[in-house]
């Protein structure tokens, strides 16, 4: 019969096929000590010989995160047409290579490892959601090369290979938690999505929370993308604190702000601090029931510094009137601004040179000077907690007296000791 | 090509070809990166071989694939989390446990700390998870569209539970960061290489295994449930059975494609495990040709393929693109491509009033498919024997 036949000319060549691959196999591990370090070391391709250099701006422009990602691709084309416009970087201009994240962690490690290994770049810039964050680190690391993450996120993580732009807590949590302390918050109730960014934002208020003796009347967590909020806004209601922390992500907003107001809460009764809204979100979670909510980042549209005005003006001209500014759009374009300054200061594209000249380097930025902490790869920003106007942009209510230092791991803080062990 | 697969020989001659191909010519001619891509073509290539047969020859519309494929790439996942804990970190506790967890390695976990458990598991998991399904499903005679449903109800609810378990499964972060593979260092390129051939080598192997079901009896009767389910019956087979080895056996590719997955690609992600990509496995072998051998392992590869360099190019351009050639495929070529060459020959040879191609000896890819009527229970039909795998609904 046919079976038979077939099956004995298969087996084989299932054999030989199976030897063939095993012959191919590379270096074991046979001294974990060694193994990281002198195995396998990737060879960066990055060819600067030419009149220009290629960097990559990796961003979903496709999928959920798109609507928030896009914004940050535009100012980051924004910094690179600005910085070719004015002599390019080392006398080089900048040639940018953009790949899709499509708001999947998978694709953003495999788009990372082509921008990378095939089409050499000298950094990458982008990324949004931590698991995007998290999901590139590894290959960043691995073929030893650069990544600036432009967005505020949990803190926790340092790596050499990514320069972090964007707040870390002690850059946007804390200070919001500082404020409503100092406004005589006595409760709070805390609203997030379901992911690793709000559940360690709460691990930190609960650790400010009990140290500082508020009370945190309850904790919900709403599936990332929900637009069923009934019952925790009632919960919330009946909990009567002074204050609600939102750490809601993307659509969910729009739903939460929406029952928020229809059961009687406004800004005055229960104010809500969002930490995920900004200039971009707030028509898409509708103007009306947001007005009068409060805000934290550490850059608004409306700051009154001449580098913003000139970002402001200049990023209305090339996208629109209708256009506005957020802080995660402000952290992109100053990143390639300061990766900029990185490479002239250490006088070349390489990596290791870069890292190792980014010490100290600062940048006039939208909202105001940051400095590079070269320790933690993160820099100093300055929080400023906003309420949403009429406009629907954000004015500033509050604004730390200076720039923060990043502390990442919350050292400096006695109450967040047994948080990052 | 298509002269070649003709025949027993033929097909024994272009899997040979097919081998060459994959494991001569492709490592040598491609650079590291495309290579790890093709890996990971491969993998759902491996899947798309699974659901040809659920599908195509079963007439079982898996929507839930994702769930076995994440359940081997999730076992895969935890041993090499844990491997590398012992490795580099000395306390055996993988680092996102002590970031967002109690910093103890659960219960469940450790038994995958042992190689051979987790290959085992591999295999096992997917395979009693869909025998425990298939038999609840297919007893009940649940089929058609409430199956397709019950499938994809049940990936979205796997990612949802592995997001809501960040200390855990790492939440929406997934499993990443891996440096070894079974002692293996995942830096080194001619371990990449290797883990490309692990892939191809499994493609090849259940290539084969779909070619033996497909001409066994087995094969015969799995196509006969899928045309006539009742004769079936009354012909004094169970239906239920049948149905379950075969959604078992895909179940298990997909788990073995999800094992190999994770090294490849070096992330898991319930983004990889949920509704969409589950979806997504299904196009391209629906694109190919769900019913023959080749067309889903083409198909799978050729989209995912088309996907990653037209994605980036036009990355919102490329959804719709998908989306209407699915469309155009099962509205105008149930067969999917495969079906391509055999239309045009049939449409020329027809007004001649040549005979219908006779059935072939050869593997599915280019034969003819019957016109529906043609298995209606009026028209006196082949029957068992009739092996041209026309699919006909495109929702059985």
């Amino acid at each position: 019969m046919r079976a038979t036949v077939t099956k004995r000319a298969f087996l084989p060549l299932a054999a030989a096929a199976m030897a063939t691959v095993l012959a191919g196999c590379g270096s074991q591990i046979a001294d974990p000590a060694s193994a990281g370090s002198t195995t396998g070391s990737a060879t960066s391709c990055v060819n600067t010989s030419g009149s220009s250099v290629k960097v990559g701006f990796i961003n979903s422009l496709s999928g959920t995160m798109a609507i928030s990602e896009s914004t940050v691709f535009d100012s980051l084309s924004l910094a690179a047409e600005e910085i070719n416009a004015s002599g390019g970087v080392l006398g080089k201009q900048l040639e940018v290579i953009s790949e899709d994240g499509a708001s999947e962690p998978t694709k953003f490690a495999e788009r990372a490892g082509k921008l990378i290994q095939q089409d050499c770049t000298a950094a990458v810039f982008g990324g949004w959601t931590s698991s995007s964050r998290k999901a590139m680190l590894p290959v960043f690391e691995a073929n030893d090369a650069l990544l600036f993450y432009p967005v505020q996120y949990e803190g926790l993580e340092s790596s050499k290979n990514i320069f972090y732009t964007g707040a870390t807590t002690n850059q946007q949590i804390i200070p919001a938690l500082d404020y409503l302390a100092e406004q005589g918050t006595k409760s709070l109730f805390l609203v997030g999505s379901d992911y690793v960014f709000p559940r360690t934002a709460n691990k930190i208020i609960q650790a400010y929370a009990a140290a500082k003796g508020i009370k945190v009347l309850g904790e919900e967590y709403a599936p990332l993308g929900s637009t069923e909020f009934s019952t925790i806004v009632n919960k919330v209601r009946d909990s009567k604190a002074d204050a609600v922390f939102n750490t809601l992500n993307g659509d969910s907003n729009v739903a939460f702000f929406r029952q928020y107001k229809s059961v009687g809460l406004t800004a005055d009764s229960m104010p809500v601090v969002s930490v995920s809204i900004a200039e971009e979100e707030v028509p898409g979670v509708g103007l009306d029931n947001v007005q009068g909510q409060l805000t934290a980042w550490d850059y608004y549209q409306t700051l009154d510094t001449p580098a913003n005005k000139k970002f402001v003006a200049a990023f209305k001209a090339k996208f629109g009137a209708g256009r506005v500014t957020s802080d995660p759009m402000e952290a992109a374009y100053t990143s390639l601004y300061l990766w900029k300054a990185m490479v002239e200061k250490a006088a070349s594209f390489d990596v290791d040179k870069v890292q190792a000249a980014a010490d100290g380097v600062s940048f006039e930025a939208p909202e105001g000077l940051v400095t590079v902490n070269g320790g933690n790869n993160h820099i100093t920003k300055t929080p400023r907690i906003g309420k949403i106007n009429a406009d629907g942009l954000i004015d500033t209510v509050w604004s730390s007296p200076a720039a923060v230092e990043p502390d990442p791991f919350l050292a400096t803080y006695d109450w967040a000791k047994d948080l990052a062990k | 090509m298509k002269t070649l697969l003709r025949g027993r020989w033929g097909t024994a001659a272009g899997f040979l070809l097919g081998a060459a191909l994959l494991l001569g010519v492709a490592p040598a001619v491609l650079p590291a990166f495309n290579l790890g891509l093709l890996g990971k073509f491969l993998c759902f290539a491996i899947v798309a071989v699974g659901i040809g047969l659920a599908w195509g020859r079963g007439g079982m519309l898996t929507l839930g694939q994702g769930v076995f494929f994440g359940l081997g790439a999730y076992i895969m996942a935890m041993h090499m989390k844990l491997a590398d804990a012992s490795l580099f970190g000395g306390s055996g506790v993988p680092d996102f446990m002590s970031l967002y967890g109690s910093g103890q390695v659960p219960g469940w976990w450790e038994p995958f700390r042992s190689p051979a458990v987790t290959l085992l598991a591999v295999v096992l998991v997917p395979g009693l998870v869909a025998l425990v399904l298939g038999l609840a499903i297919f007893k009940r005679r649940v089929k058609g569209a409430y199956f397709a449903i019950l499938s994809q109800a049940l990936a979205a609810a796997f990612a949802v539970f592995l997001i809501g378990q960040q200390a855990t499964t790492g939440g929406s972060n997934g499993l990443n960061g891996f440096r070894s593979f079974f002692g293996f260092d995942l830096k080194d390129p001619n371990n990449k290489v290797m883990l490309y051939m692990i892939a191809a080598v499994v493609l090849l192997l259940s290539l084969a295994l779909a070619r033996q079901l497909m001409h066994s009896r087995f094969g015969e009767l799995l196509v006969a449930v899928r045309d006539q389910e009742e004769r079936v019956r009354f012909l004094g087979y169970d239906p239920a059975t049948v149905k379950t080895v075969i959604y078992v056996v895909a179940a298990v590719l997909a788990g073995v494609a999800g094992a190999l997955f994770v090294p490849l690609v070096g992330i898991i992600s319930p983004a990889d495990v949920g509704v969409i990509p589950s979806i997504a496995f299904l196009i391209g072998v629906a694109i190919g040709g769900r019913a023959t051998l080749l067309g889903p392992v083409l198909g799978a590869v050729g989209v995912a393929a088309a996907q990653s360099s037209l994605s980036s190019t036009f990355p919102s351009f490329w959804v719709y693109f998908q989306g209407l050639l699915f469309v155009l495929v099962i509205g105008f070529m149930p067969g999917g491509l495969a079906s391509l060459p055999a239309l045009v020959r049939l449409r020329r040879r027809t007004p001649a009033g040549a005979p219908q191609p006779k059935a072939a000896t050869a593997p599915a890819p280019d034969q003819s498919p019957p016109a529906p009527e043609a298995l209606s229970p009026e028209t006196p039909k082949p029957g068992v024997q009739d092996r041209a795998a026309a699919p006909e609904e495109v929702s059985r």
